[in-house]
């Protein structure tokens, strides 16, 4: 009895001082905490073919111009053969991320007639400054061959302009006054600091190997996000709330037993979900919420064996034994089945789908062991404590039938 | 030695399930044909995830209406876009928070279209902004068609090695009836099917089956108790259906309030998939009790097992 009385204390404690905080701590998706969800598709040009060497080089490019925005924790990823999906929370200015993104980034530098004598491969840095009449501009600093390069360019065309052009579309013509050999240029014609800062991460990040496309563009204000975020943990209260007291009105005192350990099963898989390091979606919080009611199911197959090992005349302790003997194959038969849906989800979804099966199988898992291991050992104690005896605590209304007839089926 | 089980408290069949098997097959069908008709007519109303598009939610600072922000899209050509006034339904004239889509615009498109509205309507805050390529949308279909098959094979043989395969064909056949259904209740209202529906499809896949493998897990039982001989199959199917009454009713009552909640409660997000999953739980537990074991004696008297 102590050591059910303390699982219970225990269990309803966690329950109500972690619940929150450990929801709140699971890093949450992006139609929860606002941002913005960007597909790329890398496409074969007749110039450059989809490979793995480029698409590996692509990522690594997006990580960089997605490191660079300075958020807290942006999630760049391949998926599949041509595909990069690019997640970045909390980012004020979506365009502006969108554009850095989608930008092939390839910068030349021309002559007159057309000719182009240095590519981003020649750059050693790019950073974004102010110069003394308060221009905005990128200046630029070239590897020790393209310093070379840039000097026989700049002697070679003095008096002449040179065309600088990012993705093919000029940034500036600057005229040539005189052979520069520092290795060192400007670019100007930025109209603030932010663009020039954008347009320097796009150059030391270099220019992409193939041509990449935007497919999909996703993104979540933060208003939204917070409004999703209530909204659903008032569901969830509700329905939590529905589920408990209609356990307690119908199994009475082992439905308030199926109760905690519903507790206990919510405790465990938010748990499980922050081990995992999961992300919670919107889906995924739907997925938590149905669960609470698949996972009561396991306590009423045992409960209403329990009752009908009861009605049939053996003890309170026998009958409930024998109710969680012969609910086992049930449960197990029957969940393995919502297991492999919840599997195949997981292997063939994307995204917020994926984290939708996680939480349902996971849940089915959980709750299974939660019903087969504490709900057996508080009912078990319970009744072993013997302080209880009416049968009716037990949630069983009927009387054991007086006389026993003999009855052959079929 | 014969062995006389001593039988107590067998419910009172008051109502003979199966001997009304095809009232039961006739009400599914009376939905699933019309629904079948509907998706061939009407089809569904696919979301951007399918068709591909653009669209942009946003909350002005004061009330506008339908004819102000058309009349900006007109602008653009984007005559047949679909609007949408939410948030609170009170006023259906006139709304904060609208809702626009239109077909897969590009990033300028888009930002001038924004400019626009926010020059001749006035200032808003933009809650939600998509945009998916239309390719996406065909690898959607078929990557949800692969789910639902590839799961439904593997319950077929999860079923078949542990019951034996009339209750596996039984059981997917009860799945494909409330994927029926679901899918004729959306073509019926025209509500709309995105990638979250797959997943909503999904759940009634994985709920039904395990509603429907309790009632199968019964009759396995009885059927070993009791009818080792044979006997009388309606009896037997009668007898588990009502034995695991009292569960399927408490399960789905639970499975439904935290699905109502989600409804009424979880945002306008989640709300049509909360509404499949409705539909689905509704649909699921009714083919378990009344259709899944009927199907069961069908196959079990068209097929029956070899006399060893």
């Amino acid at each position: 009895m102590l050591k059910l009385l303390a699982a219970v204390v225990i269990i309803v404690a966690v329950f109500f001082t972690f619940v929150s905080p450990l929801a709140m701590s699971i890093r949450q998706g992006l139609d929860l905490q606002g941002g913005t969800h960007v597909v790329l598709e890398a496409e074969d040009t007749p110039e450059a073919t989809v490979n793995e060497d480029a698409m590996e080089r692509v990522v690594r490019i997006m990580e960089k111009r997605v490191n660079e925005l300075g958020l807290a924790e942006p999630i760049v990823q391949r998926q599949g053969e041509r595909r990069i999906i690019i997640e970045l929370p909390g980012i004020k200015d979506p365009d502006k991320a969108i554009q850095v993104i989608g930008k092939t980034a390839m910068l030349e530098f021309k002559t007159e007639e057309g000719e182009t004598v240095l590519t981003g491969t020649d750059l050693k840095d790019a950073r974004e400054q102010t110069d003394q009449q308060g221009q905005n501009v990128v200046g630029l600093e070239f590897s020790p061959e393209g310093a070379e390069k840039f000097a026989t360019l700049t002697s070679q065309n003095v008096g002449r302009t040179i065309a600088i052009l990012l993705d093919g579309e000029v940034l500036t013509a600057p005229r040539v006054n005189e052979a520069i050999t520092g290795g060192k240029a400007v670019i100007t014609g930025n109209k603030t600091l932010e663009e020039a800062h954008n347009l320097a991460i796009l150059l030391r990040s270099g220019s992409l190997p193939v041509k990449v496309n935007i497919i999909e563009t996703r993104t979540v204000g933060p208003t939204l996000g917070q409004d999703s975020k209530d909204k659903s943990v008032f569901a969830f209260t509700i329905g939590l709330g529905a589920v408990v007291l209609f356990m307690a009105l119908f199994y009475r005192l082992s439905g308030v037993v199926a109760d905690i350990s519903l507790m206990a099963y919510v405790v465990i898989l938010l748990f499980v979900l922050k081990l995992l390091d999961a992300t919670l979606t919107l889906p995924g919080v739907a997925g938590i919420i149905l669960s609470i009611g698949m996972a009561v199911d396991a306590n009423v197959l045992i409960f209403e064996h329990f009752k009908e090992e009861y009605l049939s005349g053996k003890t309170l302790r026998l009958s409930m034994d024998a109710g969680f003997s012969r609910a086992f194959t049930t449960i197990f038969d029957s969940n393995i089945t919502t297991i492999i849906a919840s599997a195949v989800l997981f292997c063939f979804g994307t995204g917020s789908i994926r984290g939708f099966a996680i939480t349902l199988g996971l849940g089915v898992i959980i709750s299974m062991f939660t019903a087969i291991t504490l709900t057996q050992f508080m009912t078990k104690n319970l009744i072993a404590a013997n302080v209880i005896k009416n049968p009716w605590v037990y949630g069983i209304n009927k009387k054991p039938q007086a006389e026993k007839e003999v009855k052959q089926l079929g | 030695m014969a062995k006389m089980k001593v039988q107590q408290n067998l419910p009172k069949i008051r109502f003979d399930i199966l001997k009304r098997s095809k009232l039961w097959f006739a009400i599914s069908l009376l939905i699933i044909i019309p629904g079948i008709f509907c998706m061939f007519t009407k089809g569904f109303n696919f979301g951007i995830d399918f068709t591909g598009g653009t669209i942009i939610e946003m909350e002005f600072q004061q009330e506008v209406t339908l004819p102000q922000v058309r009349d900006v899209l007109r602008e653009y050509n984007l005559d047949n876009a679909t609007i949408q006034l939410s948030g609170d339904a009170s006023n259906v004239e006139a709304s904060k928070d609208v809702m626009i889509r239109t077909m897969d615009l590009e990033e300028n498109e888009r930002k001038a279209v924004m400019a626009s509205l926010k020059d001749e309507i006035g200032d808003y805050t933009v809650l939600r902004e998509e945009k998916v390529g239309a390719t996406i949308g065909g690898e959607l279909i078929t990557d949800a068609l692969m789910a639902t098959v590839i799961s439904w094979i593997l319950i077929i043989l999860y079923v078949s090695y542990r019951f034996e395969w009339r209750f596996g064909v039984a059981a997917i056949l009860t799945l494909i009836h409330d994927v029926l259904i679901v899918l004729s209740v959306f073509s019926f209202l025209q509500k709309q099917v995105d990638s979250s529906f797959v997943a909503a499809i999904l759940t009634i896949i994985g709920y039904s089956i395990n509603d429907t493998i309790v009632i199968f897990d019964r009759i396995r039982e009885n059927q070993r108790l009791h009818f080792k001989r044979g006997g009388d199959l309606n009896e037997l199917a009668n007898r588990s259906i009502y034995q695991t009454l009292t569960r399927s009713l408490y399960t789905v009552f639970t499975v439904l309030f935290t699905t109502f909640a989600l409804y009424f409660f979880g945002g306008d997000t989640t709300k049509d998939f909360s509404f499949a999953l409705l539909i689905g739980f509704f649909s699921g537990s009714y083919s378990s009790i009344f259709v899944a074991s009927p199907l069961w004696v069908v196959l079990k008297n068209r097929f029956p097992a070899k006399k060893i």
